[in-house]
């Protein structure tokens, strides 16, 4: 494979406007991508609370092209979320404190996969507790649910037993919760971890350990604004997720290195995509599949819009199978 | 429907569905200062063609490090002249990206997604409406005026500012409605006070059955309140911090009481326009409420 090596784009033109008929070109690259057993038709996802349940972003596109939509973080029970200011912009990205505002699982499995189905989009379902207990209960209610490709476990909550520290902070609080998920799924189960952690290695290590198929990195980033004027924080929840492209450095180094530590393990990578380019950094770094996140707040297409310019990034380069891009950092000597 | 990205005839910028909000690069046809206030005139027939008062859109903004869009409520739409289908945007060019926006001019092309929202829900009796416009806020009240006025309701106008520069468009305040009265804090225009002072003596003259408003949050909990101790219904365009506008972040929301339980519904998609009996305000936390909370303290 030469792909490591830059070669210069073929004289052809690029970006043609989708469905139009050009002249034959090469075949196009396969984009399919193996994801823990699961195939993907590309390696376009969302990230988990950026694409509501699906419907809105419909509006604008089919999303059942991209290769999966993984949904808002579903709850045990509906959660209000926190009071507003819930959103900060910052320089080069967003701060949010939601709360995990959700219906609960018994409203999702009754109104929001259904919608899934029947538009034939393949849903990745993010579930989040705050004990063990909660992550279970969930667990055992997706058991056996038609039309669900993969589980996310957003472990990346404050654990209310171990006084308000994150599960994924804590490796032993880490296997706990993926542990009773695995335990009661066959689909495949991917641990959302938080970058705020010293060795985000070794956490990632005890979800494969408790079962994990994979690992999905990274989580905003802990953040807080304070209003100069008035000397009140500038969100209700005090604190919030630092999201946007200000973060993409920090996602690319979070995954290089669980690659490079468990390299069979895959891995859905987000943090600050918001261009084709940023999709290969990620898959370079190691992604398996990269979501496209806080891009869909300020443009709703962003995710339909990278899908649609991969396949023309890696014709130029001449690179077959966008699998073959993956880990392909070239570090030296 | 298979092929999501549909060039419209003769405007090949545009992308969505037949229905719905739409993504365009719109040209901006005039540009000018209202006030102390700037409008911003586009070339959007497609947009236009589907605006309803009260609906908004949203614009990206070129400004340092800046990745999010700024909602603005549509001022007004325009479906005849040689420019088939203009909206047009109010706004104060204080913040960083209205400042932006206020050096934009004639030829500029802008990448607006819109119309977005529940707009104005209209009456389906031919009932007086009385509707009450805050700063900027005033611009939407028009529109909805002249809607109201095209379908043979009476519309009365109340505009209140901080100064007479801050009341919008006085003139066609005037042109649009049966009466407009104008209240400022410093006197400098009309009644010396806030919009609440006036409302009772409007909406008697113009036995109003209806109530429109849109501008601040503590005006529009001042309006709601009025109306629903007059047994008014209300319909108020709210304002909250606002990330995406297609419904999927849930920043932007606002606590409502339906059937004795409170529920954060999204200003973007289940608003901006709310029934003003339904919406909880002493759960309202956006920054304006809490700046007034702290004026009333402090005195």
């Amino acid at each position: 494979m030469a792909i490591s090596r830059p070669s210069p784009p073929p004289a052809r033109t690029a970006a043609a406007p989708s469905g139009a008929a050009t002249t034959p070109a090469e075949p196009a690259a396969d984009l399919r991508v193996d994801l823990g057993g699961v195939t993907l038709a590309n390696p376009i996802v969302t990230a988990s609370g950026t694409f509501g349940s699906g419907r809105e972003i419909n509006q604008f596109f089919d999303v059942n092209r991209l290769g999966a939509v993984v949904v808002k973080s579903i709850t045990r029970h509906p959660r209000p979320g926190l009071p507003t200011p819930r959103m900060v912009e910052t320089s080069g990205g967003m701060l949010n404190a939601i709360g995990l505002q959700n219906g609960g699982i018994d409203a999702w499995l009754a109104e929001d996969l259904p919608w899934l189905r029947q538009h034939g989009v393949p849903a990745i379902v993010s579930i989040a507790g705050n004990t063990v207990e909660d992550y279970q209960v969930l667990a055992q209610r997706l058991r056996g649910v038609e039309g669900i490709l993969a589980v996310e476990a957003n472990i990346s909550c404050p654990n209310v037993e171990d006084r308000g520290t994150v599960f994924a902070c804590r490796t032993e609080a880490t296997r706990e919760a993926i542990r009773v998920v695995t335990a009661n799924l066959s689909v495949p189960v991917f641990a959302k971890l938080t970058p705020d952690v010293t060795d985000i290695t070794a956490i990632a290590a005890s979800a494969r350990e408790a079962g994990a198929t994979g690992v999905s990195l990274i989580n905003t980033l802990l953040g807080m604004a304070i209003d100069a004027e008035t000397g009140r924080p500038r969100l209700g929840g005090v604190t919030g997720g630092l999201s946007g492209p200000a973060i993409k450095p920090v996602a690319v180094r979070a995954i290089h290195q669980v690659h490079q530590a468990l390299p069979d393990i895959p891995i859905i990578g987000m943090g600050g995509v918001s261009t084709v380019t940023d999709v290969v950094e990620l898959i370079r770094a190691g992604a398996t599949a990269v979501a496209v996140g806080t891009a869909t707040f300020g443009n709703p297409m962003a995710s339909l819009e990278v899908l649609e310019a991969l396949p023309d990034w890696l014709a130029a380069r001449g690179i077959d199978r966008v699998a073959d891009l993956r880990g392909t950092v070239q570090l030296p000597g | 429907m298979s092929s999501q990205i549909t060039p419209r005839g003769s405007d090949p910028q545009v992308f969505g569905r037949e229905e719905g909000p739409l993504r365009a690069f719109c040209e901006v046809l005039g540009a000018k200062r209202v006030g102390s206030y700037w409008s911003l005139t586009f070339v959007a027939p497609a947009i236009a063609e589907r605006a309803r008062p009260g609906q908004f859109v949203t614009l990206a903004v070129d400004v340092g490090g800046a990745t999010l869009r700024r909602p603005f409520s549509i001022a007004s739409v325009s479906q005849q002249g040689p420019w088939a289908g203009t909206i047009e945007i109010v706004f104060s060019g204080v913040g960083q990206g209205t400042h932006w926006l206020a050096q934009r001019g004639k030829h500029d092309v802008l990448d607006l997604v819109g119309p977005l929202g529940r707009g104005f829900p209209l009456p389906n009796r031919q009932v007086p409406a009385l509707l009450v416009g805050g700063g900027y806020g005033a611009a939407p009240m028009l529109y909805l005026a002249r809607t109201l006025g095209a379908r043979g309701h009476r519309v009365d106008v109340v505009l209140g500012a901080r100064t007479a520069e801050q009341i919008y468009n006085t003139i066609e305040a005037k042109r649009a409605a049966a009466s407009a009265t104008f209240t400022t804090d410093d006197g400098s225009l009309g009644t010396q006070g806030i919009v609440t002072d006036v409302l009772d003596g409007v909406a008697e003259h113009g036995r109003s059955e209806v109530v429109y408003g849109c501008g601040p949050m503590p005006m529009l909990a001042g309006v709601a309140r009025w109306a629903a101790d007059r047994g008014l219904p209300s319909q108020v365009a709210v304002e909250e911090a606002m990330a995406c506008g297609t419904g999927v972040c849930m920043t932007c929301v606002v606590p409502v009481r339906r059937k004795g339980q409170r529920r954060n519904v999204r200003a973007c998609v289940e608003g901006p326009v709310l029934n003003g009996a339904r919406v909880d305000w002493d759960a309202v936390r956006s920054p304006a409420m809490a700046q007034h909370e702290l004026d009333e303290e402090t005195g």
